[in-house]
């Protein structure tokens, strides 16, 4: 191997910690799913972050901003919602910035969660798994009204979310794909990996985007709604910005992250399935051009589940476990 | 007519079936139609205007109609409708 020139520079770069460490991800081509020779479908590789997601982009961004407006000091507890990959990369993050860290999160969620959060310190509060994120969004905004002394980032409407992936995320791909982007699929979850794409592809290539988000539809045991008015919306999405708006269910979402592994070796989290399966239908309505879609997470996670080597038909829980 | 899949938060007002048939040519034309038939399912389907509720999200087949056009969105003999409240997504 000695005198092989190197074909990559600088080989994902040199930082000066893990934090610093987070993004400039690959972008890794999937040509077995590609259903046309000129259709060119792209994975962005989030799941190569620290902690094993995209989240790590948006906490950061968080934190940072946070820090930069003089909201926060070390010793300050950060209070945060979420569905498991924002809390994880908060912790990370937190605790090697020194500021404790209580997440609010669903007790439906697959207990390597649980597990990597307290692994980095966190301290955990359950919400009701049958109201799923709303649920833990409604409990830690209760908690962040009762208690001042909380400093809650709150990603759902934070424009530091959507800034990671305007200034990070997004120009990345510009740069790996020379500008040329047909469709971006990404997940639907706080809007803002959608929102900060769509900012910075619209600006630079206009309508010739299009920008589509593929979305959970969430099983019925999750949707432990009292009323419609119970219902949330994150405060950062701007719907004008979407193109098309698909719903995935988890059954589909789960035969994709297998097809992710067994067709194309990315092992990849179910969300990540569900995107893969929207990215391949819009490759097939395209003549030509690049199809980007987000690999959220990877698949450590979700191993308890038994989704990589089970039958669909026996994994347990599939409509009750929050899986995105 | 189109098949309307009803979610759990409002099965008490539909008799609590899981899907029920309506007839009309848009999405708005189908949603009028569950609510004749259905009275109780109008307040909280439509707002004051008569726009589609903020926390109501309405699909033809697996798209948001609110990305396609809204309540004029074309509804095929055969197609589905679902009708799902809005709940924060994941990943998160």
């Amino acid at each position: 191997m000695a005198g092989l020139p190197l074909r990559n520079r600088p080989c994902g770069g040199r930082y000066e910690d893990i934090v610093a460490a987070i993004g400039n991800t690959p972008l890794v081509e999937l040509r077995r799913l590609s259903p046309k020779p000129g259709v060119r479908i792209w994975a962005k590789m989030e799941s190569f972050n620290p902690t094993g997601s995209v989240k790590d982009r948006v906490a950061r961004a968080m934190i940072e901003d946070a820090e930069e407006k003089g909201l926060i000091r070390p010793g300050q507890t950060i209070l945060e919602p979420t569905s498991g990959n924002t809390g994880i990369s908060l912790a990370m993050i937190c605790s090697r910035k020194g500021y404790p860290l209580k997440v609010v999160m669903p007790d439906n969620v697959t207990p390597e969660r649980t597990q990597l959060l307290e692994m980095y310190g966190a301290e955990i509060v359950s919400s009701p798994g049958d109201q799923g994120s709303n649920g833990a969004v409604a409990m830690a905004l209760e908690m962040a009204g009762n208690d001042a002394s909380y400093y809650m980032p709150y990603q759902y409407g934070n424009e530091a979310n959507p800034a990671a992936h305007y200034h990070g995320t997004a120009k990345e791909i510009l740069e790996e794909l020379d500008g040329e982007v047909a469709s971006f699929v990404a997940g639907l979850g706080t809007g803002g990996t959608l929102m900060g794409h769509a900012r910075r592809f619209k600006e630079e290539l206009g309508d010739a985007v299009k920008i589509v988000a593929a979305e959970p539809m969430q099983g019925e045991p999750v949707q432990g709604l009292r009323s419609l008015d119970d219902g949330f919306i994150p405060p950062i999405i701007d719907l004008s910005l979407l193109d098309r708006k698909i719903f995935v269910t988890n059954s589909d979402a789960i035969t994709w992250t297998r097809r992710l592994l067994d067709e194309e070796g990315v092992f990849a989290g179910v969300s990540s399935g569900a995107i893969a399966a929207i990215a391949v239908r819009i490759a097939g309505e395209l003549d030509e051009g690049n199809v980007v879609f987000v690999v959220c997470d990877d698949g450590w996670k979700y191993l308890s589940s038994g989704i990589y080597t089970r039958p669909l038909a026996e994994i347990e829980n599939l409509e009750s476990t929050l899986w995105w | 007519m189109a098949t309307v899949r009803i979610p759990p938060v409002l099965r008490p007002s539909v008799g609590g079936e899981r899907e029920v048939q309506a007839a009309g040519e848009k999405v708005g034309e189908v949603l009028d139609a569950l609510a004749a038939e259905h009275p109780e399912t109008r307040g909280q389907l439509f707002g004051d205007g008569g726009e589609l509720n903020r926390y109501v999200n309405v699909y033809l087949n697996d798209e948001d109609v609110r990305v396609l056009d809204g309540l004029d969105t074309a509804v095929a003999d055969g197609d589905t409708l679902v009708i799902l409240p809005a709940m924060a997504g994941g990943s998160g």
